[in-house]
């Protein structure tokens, strides 16, 4: 390896020898460490792979459309299409309650709220992110379950033509409705924090070139901020979306789980791929496991999915960044 | 002064001149508030809607087209716009300060009667789970001690990492690091669990015990503390590395001592956020430490019990009053555990920062 | 075509919260013409020139007391919208700020488009003829669609000033626009300010009294008297005057001190 550092030669000149062992040893420790990860994504890949497959190989339906899951069966039959369709359904339903609240929250730290109050909520949310999902189920499903009735019932007399909020059998809601806005909380410090410190770094300078053009405040957030945040704010939407798409206790904690799949929002059952893992994992023999494996995998190739679009937008606005070019 | 004709501007551009503007008083945006709430309030109460939180929703709306109403009429489009962002934004605000506090107000409400000495200092070894009594003595102890594990293997580990891709990073393998650096972010963490659960318990032959734990643990922490210190070290001006290059310090010692001090602030804020997050993971625990009602101090040998797992147990297999008290119980200690975690991690930030901040 | 206006200042102070910043400055800025600030660091020279468009009052804190007439308009009267005022004042700043997610083309415009102008004719139009009055046009009308952050800083400080022109504002302030550029650079916005002036009323706030000496047909001198205290107007006179024969004592100590 060479040094790509133009600059890096003075320091050669002057000790010689302690520079160059030091960066070698450093250098490679910090390559070693690059390493280690590789191969450990390798063996995960590799042995999800290789248990997935073990599991297929005995499955009696179709792994994309039955709603069954009971591979432990004499006749192992099992499929994701239940576990897809919810983790999508309350994973979207996060995502869309949470991005817009969460920006909205970190313009108000940032450029909103007076000093006073900024400070302080900055850090409180700071704290919420660190809130355990076991703590946000247990809320969910001891307080928040209890309080969306009346929500339900509206949404269901109102929209109930839209199909997606037609509630077609009563019950507590322990819905995937329910479920996602429980994910909205969760995932909202989370997004807001990120987003926050990059709508902090805006230089201050291209604030100021807005304003003196005669730009209201919305406008200098829409032409200085927002642009110069946009990749922030897609990265940390997709630490939330990752977040949402593999919960697993506060889901499992909250829903009521069954192998019905529907649109219908606010009806209970449905299920999500982690979540379901959680609930059949401790009775599952051999081959139950390797079908849970396999439904993890497909969860792990979603989310795959999902930070790569990521990456595509966040690599087509490079151009436009000026920071450190 | 010649030359008018040869003017930037020579005809007239339809951008008005007036300095002068109907402005709306200061006190307008609160006024607008309060009426929301009191229609919205009236509206829920004549409706005879029983949830508040539709007496919220719709004071929100109400509140956000009057603003912008009330703005058009008095100030202009462009005015109204602007107050409608800020109306919005304020709406986001309460939005997710209500949900916020309820959720700590409720644990610390449900769960402060529950915690004492003894719930501290005691196990549930030969409690009657679906009575009253028993403590989380057994619990903290395989928490901390799996936490702390997996933070000695992961923090090390994506720091080193985040330092070759932003410093020395050129090349098919950064490219690849970087990748899957990104690919481990999306790993749910049940997935992780059944990863270690599949390698060294079933194929190796381990059996359960927290460190089989924590090795599920640090495969989450990795990709977090990377992504986080990453970012951090992007931010370090180069001018700063410059700098200390054209003073003959070689590159490694510029990294130490200029690039990552300048970053620590930052690092130790993503380290923080990645501990909470492994801290509060139930899933991969419970498969892999098996849970325990009695003390275990080994965590290389035997089950043990961590906190959020034993949430997890006292909610849904006890699952009566009993077993919700110690459940909210665990859940006040455990954010308490978290948040002590964060403030400490902020006093050394602010400590060892050079910088005033911004 | 711009009506290029005078600037009556009257008993003005600013502060940064508690801080007084500068204190009870009066003077008169004639139109069309340039008129130049200079003083030690710390003088409130900047501070000055940020009230003359109400950019003082952005940092949190910060408020203004007297009067700054605009022709005969009080740009600090209570029915005055600062964002209307900040566009018939424009400003350029130290460093080279266009934004960074736009092109040239849009970094230009940027301005006209809050304004709510939308016609394409229209703004190729001000693009095409504000460059050109920024002396830029022969170097980037091959790329406007590139980032305007692909600009050298002399070009990127000359799009900045194209920027706050395509607005046609009635006055130029300008805060050290050469101070992060190289000679040549400077002596190309030097030259441009000259040509400005025939349509502008531009205020420059400059660290280099020979650049104030070459550009100004005025110049205003302000200092502090220790550290701590505002900063205050020393004088204003005709920019030969002012270096040649100063009718104040710390204008001349200032003025030969720097040259000796």
């Amino acid at each position: 390896m060479t040094s790509s550092s133009p600059a890096a030669p003075r320091g050669r000149e002057r000790r010689p020898r302690d520079s160059r062992v030091g960066d070698k040893i450093f250098m490679n420790l910090a390559r070693g460490s690059g390493i280690l990860l590789l191969v450990i994504m390798g063996a995960i890949a590799a042995f999800l792979t290789w248990r997935s497959v073990l599991a297929l190989s005995t499955n009696e339906g179709n792994f994309l459309t039955t709603f069954e899951w009971t591979p432990d069966a004499p006749k192992p039959v099992f499929g994701i299409a239940v576990l897809a369709v919810g983790t999508i359904v309350s994973a979207v339903i996060a995502m869309v309650i949470a991005v817009p609240v969460a920006i909205g929250i970190a313009l108000f730290i940032s450029h909103y709220a007076p000093r006073r109050i900024a400070q302080p909520f900055a850090y409180l949310v700071d704290l919420l992110a660190a809130v355990p999902s076991i703590v946000y189920g247990l809320w969910g499903a001891l307080f928040l379950v209890p309080h969306m009735d009346g929500l339900t019932s509206w949404l269901n007399q109102y929209l109930g033509w839209t199909y997606i909020f037609d509630q077609t059998r009563t019950g507590t809601p322990r819905n995937l409705f329910t479920v996602g806005i429980l994910l909205a909380i969760m995932v909202l410090p989370i997004i807001t924090a990120v987003s926050r410190e990059v709508f902090r770094q805006v230089p201050r300078m291209h604030e100021e070139a807005a304003l003196a053009l005669g730009a209201t405040r919305w406008e200098m957030i829409r032409t200085a901020v927002l642009p110069f945040g946009r990749p922030g704010i897609i990265s940390a939407s997709m630490l939330g979306l990752g977040r949402a798409l593999g919960e697993t206790i506060a889901v499992a904690v909250v829903l009521s789980a069954s192998n019905v799949l529907s649109l219908h929002i606010l009806d209970a059952g449905g299920g999500t791929f982690a979540q379901n893992i959680a609930l059949k994992f401790a009775e599952a023999g051999d081959n139950g496991r390797n079908a849970l494996m396999a439904s993890g995998l497909v969860l792990f190739v979603i989310t795959l999915l999902v930070n790569g679009a990521a990456r595509l937008i966040i690599a087509r606005r490079k151009e436009y960044s000026g920071a450190n070019a | 002064m010649t030359a008018a004709t040869t003017s930037v501007t020579a005809d007239a551009r339809p951008i008005s001149r007036k300095l002068t503007a109907n402005r709306l008083p200061k006190w307008a945006p609160a006024a607008i508030a309060v009426g929301s709430i009191a229609v919205g309030c009236g509206i829920g109460a004549v409706g005879g809607l029983e949830s508040h939180l539709q007496w919220g929703l719709i004071s929100a709306v109400l509140f956000l087209l009057g603003s912008y109403l009330v703005s058009a009429q008095v100030e202009g489009r462009r005015q109204a716009k602007d107050r409608f962002a800020t109306s919005v934004v304020w709406v986001a605000f309460i939005l997710a300060v209500v949900p916020l506090v309820s959720l700590t107000f409720y644990t610390v409400q449900q769960g402060i009667s529950v915690v004492n000495g003894n719930f501290l200092s005691h196990s549930m070894r030969g409690v009657i789970q679906s009575g009253p009594g028993g403590g989380i003595y057994h619990a903290l102890i395989g928490t901390l001690q799996q936490v702390g594990l997996a933070t000695l293997m992961a923090a090390p580990l994506g720091l080193l990492t985040a330092v070759y891709l932003v410093e020395y990073g050129r090349g098919k393998l950064a490219k690849a690091v970087t990748f899957f650096v990104d690919v481990m972010t999306g790993i749910p963490s049940i997935v992780a669990g059944l990863f270690i659960l599949s390698l060294w318990n079933l194929a190796l032959g381990f059996s359960y015990s927290g460190f089989s734990g924590s090795l599920a643990l640090a495969i989450l922490m990795i990709p977090v503390v990377v992504r986080s210190t990453e970012e951090m070290l992007k931010l370090v001006p180069n001018e700063l590395r410059e700098a200390s290059y054209a003073l003959g310090v070689p590159k490694w010692k510029t990294i130490l001592r200029i690039v990552l001090p300048t970053a620590i602030g930052g690092i130790t804020t993503g380290v923080m956020l990645a501990v909470a997050r492994i801290t509060g993971e139930t899933a991969p625990v419970m498969m892999l430490v098996f849970g325990a009602d009695a003390i275990n101090t080994n965590p290389f040998e035997g089950p043990q019990q961590s906190l959020p797992m034993y949430i997890w147990q006292q909610y849904s297999m006890v699952n009566n009053d009993f077993g919700y008290a110690r459940a909210w119980g665990a859940a006040l200690v455990l954010i308490a555990f978290v948040m002590g975690l964060n403030l400490i991690a902020r006093g050394i930030a602010r400590w060892r920062s050079p910088k005033g901040g911004h | 075509m711009i009506m290029a206006k005078r600037i009556d200042v009257s008993g003005l102070s600013a502060y940064y919260g508690t801080t007084k910043a500068i204190e009870d400055i009066s003077m008169s800025i004639e139109p069309r013409s340039v008129t130049a600030f200079i003083g030690p660091s710390g003088c409130g020279k900047s501070t000055f020139l940020r009230t003359l468009n109400r950019m003082h009052e952005v940092i949190p804190g910060a408020r203004v007391e007297g009067k700054v007439l605009l022709d005969d308009e009080n740009l600090y009267a209570s029915n005055v919208d600062p964002v209307a005022v900040r566009r018939s004042v424009g400003m350029v700043f130290q460093r080279p700020n266009p934004f960074p997610t736009m092109s040239i083309y849009d970094n230009v415009v940027a301005g006209l488009k809050l304004a709510g102008v939308r016609k394409k004719a229209v703004l190729d139009d001000v693009v095409e003829r504000s460059l050109k009055g920024a002396n830029l046009w022969k170097e980037v009308h091959t790329r406007l669609n590139k980032p305007g952050a692909g600009l050298s800083g002399g070009q990127q400080q000359r799009l900045c000033i194209a920027r706050a022109i395509a607005v046609e504002p009635q006055v130029l302030l300008m805060d050290e626009p050469c101070s992060a550029l190289d000679p040549i650079s400077t002596l190309a916005i030097e030259d441009l300010i000259g040509e400005l002036k025939s349509q502008f009323t531009i205020v420059i706030v400059t660290h280099n009294m020979q650049q104030a000496a070459r550009v100004s047909d005025r110049t205003a001198f302000f200092n502090l008297s220790g550290v701590g205290q505002p900063g205050k107007l020393i004088e204003l006179d005709d920019t030969q005057r002012i270096f040649s024969n100063p009718s104040v004592q710390a204008t001349e100590d200032y003025i030969s001190g720097r040259f000796g």
